[in-house]
């Protein structure tokens, strides 16, 4: 089994062969980890509440770190500034409260980094974290200002996902702020939402593409142009990289328990095939029955399979967090915790899972080394 | 951002006509940081004279803004800072800073 990085509501824990080999950064909230494909460095967000966001790296898996700059919002402009007139009625406090991803830069990018963050600002590096910039275009946009917090005080980007095939191509998924494009490395954005439908809106806002919730969204690393999203009020799937998102309509079923959930995971090695980890939607947000199972599809998502061997079949109120499923390339491997403090792991495709711990705190992000 | 020219500790001073400026434990737990003397000056200013000997304890203090972060807490002497915006009040020598974590929640 590869090693792993878990990031919980206590500290960075280090798991090798399924067992938990270092914890840093004990007792603080870890809110995202990366681990750079371009140095194998690792990166830690942490949110010290009083004391605000923090970013810390290791270039020795951990024995030692450093700390970096955080992301952070320029001054506000005042008044007589040039955008005074621009941000003035701007309801969102310029305070990064959370760095909510972190994704590397391509290949011909190696000291790029980007960090979405709450509020919705998307920040760049392009000196591997030394230093901070805000995208301005993106948060000049003037349809930034009715993006909705959701369950946060304020909206926030949870995912950013970049191109392999092009490092000027992101992808954003923005609670509660839809789907945002680039292909011009941030220079201009685009809402690519169309076909997703929320139920908390007006009726006929119910398809404002602006107002919608990707609770997660991935692209399969093969197939970047196949998108999976695991909205607050269903399952989207894109085959055209976003311009269309097609919902799923399944039946509800043992298989298929329920349509919520955070969390979502395409194989990299096959676009139609896909995980999630359900549960009952908004005030119980909890396992349907207390039943806790992982949902996969192979077919693009016309049919799916409920797996629950190494779950907790009655009473578990596990909810996993949006970045708390992830696979490994090889596509068999994967790893899943949950905000009860349980990790499970699985080396045959999801199928069957091994609780490595029931006694973790609250997990926020788990990511293969 | 901010363009006042920092107080310097000019070799006539002592202790008694310095501000002092101590940063709690909760803080140094992630920044040492002695006890700082500067000069009077204002709150802004005493505070950023006193981060120079630990810069980076200043994004612990400071949110994004420039202000004292919400759930942080200054008090001089014995008042606690009400505006965390606002640090242009002017200190007096003696005085002394304490910089807290702010007792929230349960």
């Amino acid at each position: 089994m590869t090693s792993l990085l878990v990031g919980s509501r206590k500290g960075l824990f280090v798991l090798e062969s399924n067992a938990i080999t270092a914890h840093h950064f004990q007792g603080e909230p870890v809110t995202q980890v990366l681990v750079n494909p371009h140095n194998q460095s690792w990166l830690v967000a942490l949110n010290l509440g009083h004391f605000g966001v923090k970013l810390h790296k290791s270039t020795d898996q951990g024995k030692t770190w450093a700390a970096l700059a955080a992301p952070a919002f320029p001054a506000k402009p005042a008044a007589g500034d040039a955008d005074f007139d621009h941000f003035k009625d701007d309801p969102i406090p310029w305070n990064v409260e959370l760095v909510w991803s972190l994704t590397a830069g391509g290949a011909d990018e190696p000291n790029t980094l980007w960090a979405g963050c709450m509020p919705a600002g998307l920040f760049k590096s392009t000196d591997g974290g030394q230093s901070w910039a805000l995208n301005m275009p993106l948060w000049r946009e003037p349809r930034r200002q009715l993006w909705m917090g959701g369950g946060n005080d304020f909206p926030g980007i949870h995912s950013v996902l970049l191109d392999p095939r092009d490092s000027q191509h992101l992808t954003l998924g923005i609670s509660c702020g839809g789907v945002w494009q680039t292909f011009n490395g941030g220079d201009t954005w685009s809402l690519t939402a169309k076909g997703m439908k929320s139920d908390y809106t007006p009726p006929d806002m119910e398809e404002d593409e602006n107002s919608q919730d990707p609770h997660c969204v991935v692209s399969c690393a093969s197939a970047p142009d196949v998108l999976w999203a695991q909205h607050h009020c269903g399952i989207y799937h894109s085959t055209d990289g976003g311009k269309l998102w097609q919902q799923i309509t399944t039946p509800i079923s043992s298989d298929f328990p329920s349509v919520f959930g955070f969390a979502v995971a395409v194989d990299p090695t096959n676009p139609q095939r896909a995980w999630f980890a359900p549960a009952v939607k908004d005030q119980f947000r909890y396992p349907v029955d207390g039943k806790f199972v992982v949902t996969r599809t192979d077919d693009g998502g016309k049919t799916f399979q409920a797996f629950g061997k190494g779950l907790p079949q009655s009473h578990a109120y596990d909810l996993v967090y949006r970045h708390g499923l992830v696979v490994a390339p090889n596509g068999r491997d994967l790893a899943m915790a949950s905000t009860t403090g349980s990790l499970w792991t699985s080396s045959d495709s999801g199928e069957t899972w091994l609780a490595v711990s029931q006694n973790l705190p609250p997990v926020a992000v788990v990511k293969f080394i | 951002m901010y363009k006042s020219a920092m107080p310097q500790l000019q070799p006539s001073q002592t202790a008694e006509n310095l501000v002092t400026v101590t940063f709690a434990a909760s803080l140094q737990r992630h920044i040492p940081c002695q006890p700082q003397n500067t000069g009077v000056a204002t709150l802004r200013e005493v505070l950023k004279t006193a981060l120079v000997a630990a810069p980076d304890l200043s994004h612990y203090v400071f949110d994004d803004q420039g202000n004292i972060r919400k759930h942080v807490a200054v008090f001089i002497n014995r008042d606690m800072l009400q505006n965390r915006a606002d640090l242009t009040q002017r200190l007096n020598a003696g005085d002394q800073v304490l910089v807290v974590q702010a007792l929230t929640g349960g």
